[in-house]
């Protein structure tokens, strides 16, 4: 049991990964690109979050009912987890910043128009 | 030691009082206080430097030590070797040199820029200290967005496609090394770099699985490195971003990817010997020689100073990726001293095309008015000197080293690459000084058809009649510098890298707390001479830049019509070339894709 939540987990990671790339390669929209960028970040989210699960084990908060010192769920990846969010929280915002003033100067959000640096 | 953490914690406290303070003070007072601030950051790096030789200084975050009778790391950790130290005091270095380079002249919105070239300083010093596999990952990101926000700087067209390109392709690969950080910790239940290459040495795993580990922890800071199929933004953001964080992009920030690699390999991987090291040796020989190659070629083909300079730094990492793949402390050794000096060179060569914009209003090789500034051409005429590796700059006693090794381990087509790359990049440097400063050149040379024009805003303020003394004295300092750390650096530098090769007294130092090392891994060639050898390769290059620039200088003889066959020749692999940096991120990315594949496979199948 414990293993197809893994494996789902992982599944769900790659799937994740793979998809944003594919987004952020074909992409003909700036703010799709940025969205495309947060979907490769959430399959980081998705993978952390499946490496610190064990089956049928309490959350990390330790109460009456949950001793401390006893077994529970990992929650050093759960603090990673939100760290990472923090992290593309900060990146998406400015990409997105980027995105509008791109839109104001040129007045496309086309990838393929801002065409500026070719060789 | 409380020292340990001074380099990040300094320089985030003063940015944080600048950013709230912005408001109060004047331009002096903010330059002043940055100034300031990284000279401390550097003199605290040089005091880690001397205090760690011979041992790790290890400081445990909020004190909280390893625990239980097997050591088990529960903390951060910033563990200081001389080398790590040394990178932080090079990076501080070419901070001071930067904000002499914009003192008062620099167009500054209130404290914006002071504040994010200070955290990008903390960043920076941050990735060389840390001996935690999470805390390398956090520095990293930290250090890409402030360095696209000043790469975006100046808020136009140009700029912001550069900062695109830049976020974009860096944060994919951070968050691939993300990945990698994540199984690693799945499989060894450690974020600890030490603690993570103790427990992979106690339960081997299987080689596939650590191939595709260290391939994905080697992703993000392969892009930041611009190694080959991951080089194509750096050129992007060079050509846009103002001038004092060009000289940091080239000068530090691109050597710390390759810092990176080397530590987590050394640290994490190498008591193992998984992945093969001939699997590790293949990959980076293949990377670095196809970066170096292709880098040279790239830097020739540009009439915009900042790209060809940045195209330059591709080319150099690529030789720098060449000593790493060697696996030898002396190696090693000789690739520091060459990232000391390269990276101050380089900082004098923007610091020239900083001057150039701020009187001429361009940095575009045709136009520019001609004839003018004829000092600053000839300190550009050295500064190429020195980036073609010849003494008496920090940058042949480095280069050297590695040749030396090179030999040794019987792989003398390395000595023809470098040969190739210094020859062309010095070239196409000085082929641009020649035309500019001295009025040398007729005519346009086919390498140079269709090259990109990029309008690049002036990011000063002032009389642009008159090159402003902190201009000057940026260039001449960083030269200076250049030359003087070869000499000073020369014969210390083989014992701080076989501390570094020496994984057994990082996990002593930093999980028992013996700080003391034994080094155990001997450097194989220790004459710190140059050889004859040498000498000829030296004047094989030499000969090489004369020739190039020469080509590129007059490429039509006796009023033909067409331009000299081998300026022909070059302009065909070029053009080529060229077609493929389509400016689009999306290509990019997609050329990531197919490189991590590539170099995954070749992992996982060499022998």
């Amino acid at each position: 049991m414990a293993e197809i939540v893994r494996l789902a987990g992982y599944a769900a990671a790659v799937w994740l990964f793979l998809t944003g790339l594919y987004g952020v390669v074909t992409s003909r929209h700036l703010v799709h690109m940025c969205l495309s960028l947060t979907v490769v970040q959430s399959s980081t989210y998705v993978l952390l979050t499946v490496i610190g699960y064990r089956l049928a084990l309490p959350a990390p908060v330790f109460t009456d009912h949950v001793q401390p010192a006893s077994a529970t769920v990992d929650p050093v990846v759960q603090a990673l987890m939100l760290t990472d969010i923090v992290v593309e929280a900060t990146v998406v915002a400015l990409l997105l910043a980027i995105t509008v003033r791109i839109h104001r100067k040129s007045g496309t959000a086309d990838p393929h128009e801002v065409d500026l640096m070719r060789g | 030691m409380q020292l340990a953490s001074l380099p990040v914690v300094l320089p985030l406290g003063v940015a944080a009082l600048l950013a709230g303070a912005g408001n109060v003070l004047r331009r002096r007072a903010l330059d002043v206080i940055t100034l300031a601030t990284s000279a401390a950051v550097a003199l605290v790096s040089a005091l880690l430097v001397t205090a760690s030789t011979g041992k790790v200084v290890v400081y445990w975050f909020g004190s909280w030590h390893p625990v239980g009778s097997s050591r088990f790391p529960i903390g951060i950790c910033f563990m200081v070797d001389p080398i790590g130290a040394g990178l932080a005091c090079l990076a501080a270095v070419l901070v001071l040199a930067a904000f002499i380079f914009s003192w008062s002249y620099f167009e500054s919105i209130k404290s914006l820029f002071h504040t994010l070239m200070l955290v990008f300083l903390a960043a920076m010093c941050g990735l060389c200290l840390t001996g935690d596999l999470f805390n390398l990952f956090v520095w990293y990101e930290l250090m890409t967005a402030t360095a696209v926000a000043l790469c975006g700087y100046k808020s136009e067209s140009p700029s912001l496609q550069g900062a695109l390109n830049f976020a974009v392709t860096n944060t994919v690969g951070a968050f691939l090394s993300l990945t990698g950080v994540a199984l690693l910790y799945a499989f060894t239940g450690s974020l600890n770099m030490a603690e993570a290459g103790r427990t992979l040495a106690a339960n081997p795993a299987s080689r596939e699985f650590l191939s595709v580990v260290f391939i994905f922890l080697c992703a993000g800071f392969l892009v930041k490195a611009a190694a080959f199929p991951f080089h194509f933004w750096l050129a992007d953001a060079h050509a846009v971003a103002p001038t004092p964080v060009c000289i940091l992009f080239s000068g530090v920030m691109v050597e710390l990817g390759l810092y990176a690699i080397a530590r987590v390999y050394w640290i994490v991987f190498s008591p193992i010997g998984l992945p093969a090291p001939a699997g590790i040796r293949t990959l980076f020989l293949i990377v670095g020689a196809l970066t170096a190659v292709l880098g040279a070629l790239y830097c020739f083909g540009q009439r915009h100073l900042k790209r060809l300079l940045a195209f330059s730094t591709v080319s150099h990492v690529g030789l720098m990726f060449l000593g790493f793949a060697l696996l030898d402390p002396h190696a090693l050794a000789g690739m520091a001293i060459y990232v000391v000096g390269h990276g101050l060179v380089k900082g004098g060569l923007f610091v020239g095309a900083g001057i150039l914009l701020h009187r001429f209003r361009s940095v575009d090789e045709y136009d520019v008015p001609r004839g003018l500034m004829p000092g600053v051409g000839a300190l550009m005429l050295a500064a190429a000197w020195g980036l073609a590796g010849f003494p008496p700059f920090a940058t042949a006693v480095g280069a050297a080293q590695m040749e030396q090794v090179a030999k040794l381990q019987h792989r003398e087509w390395l000595s023809a690459v470098a040969i190739f790359a210094d020859a062309l990049t010095a070239a196409a440097v000085l082929r641009f000084s020649a035309r500019v400063f001295f009025k040398l050149g007729r005519g346009k040379p086919e390498v140079l058809r269709e090259a990109p024009h990029i309008h690049t805003e002036v990011e000063t303020r002032g009389d642009h009649y008159h090159v402003p003394a902190c201009m000057w004295l940026s260039m001449i300092l960083m030269l200076g510098l250049a030359i003087a750390t070869g000499y000073v650096m020369r014969g210390h530098v083989d014992r701080f890298a076989a501390q570094f090769e020496s994984p057994d007294a990082y996990a002593a130092a930093v999980l028992n707390a013996h700080p003391e090392i034994s080094v155990q891994r001997e450097s194989s060639y220790l004459d710190a001479e140059y050889s004859a050898s040498w000498w000829w390769n030296r004047a094989l290059a030499f000969v090489g830049m004369i020739g190039l620039a020469a080509i590129g200088l007059y490429p039509r003889t006796r009023k033909r019509r067409k331009t000299n066959p081998l300026d022909r020749a070059l302009a065909g692999i070029v053009l080529h070339l060229r077609t493929v940096q389509t400016g689009r991120v999306g290509d990019y990315v997609a050329w990531f894709t197919l490189g991590i594949a590539a170099y995954g496979a070749l992992l996982l199948f060499a022998r």
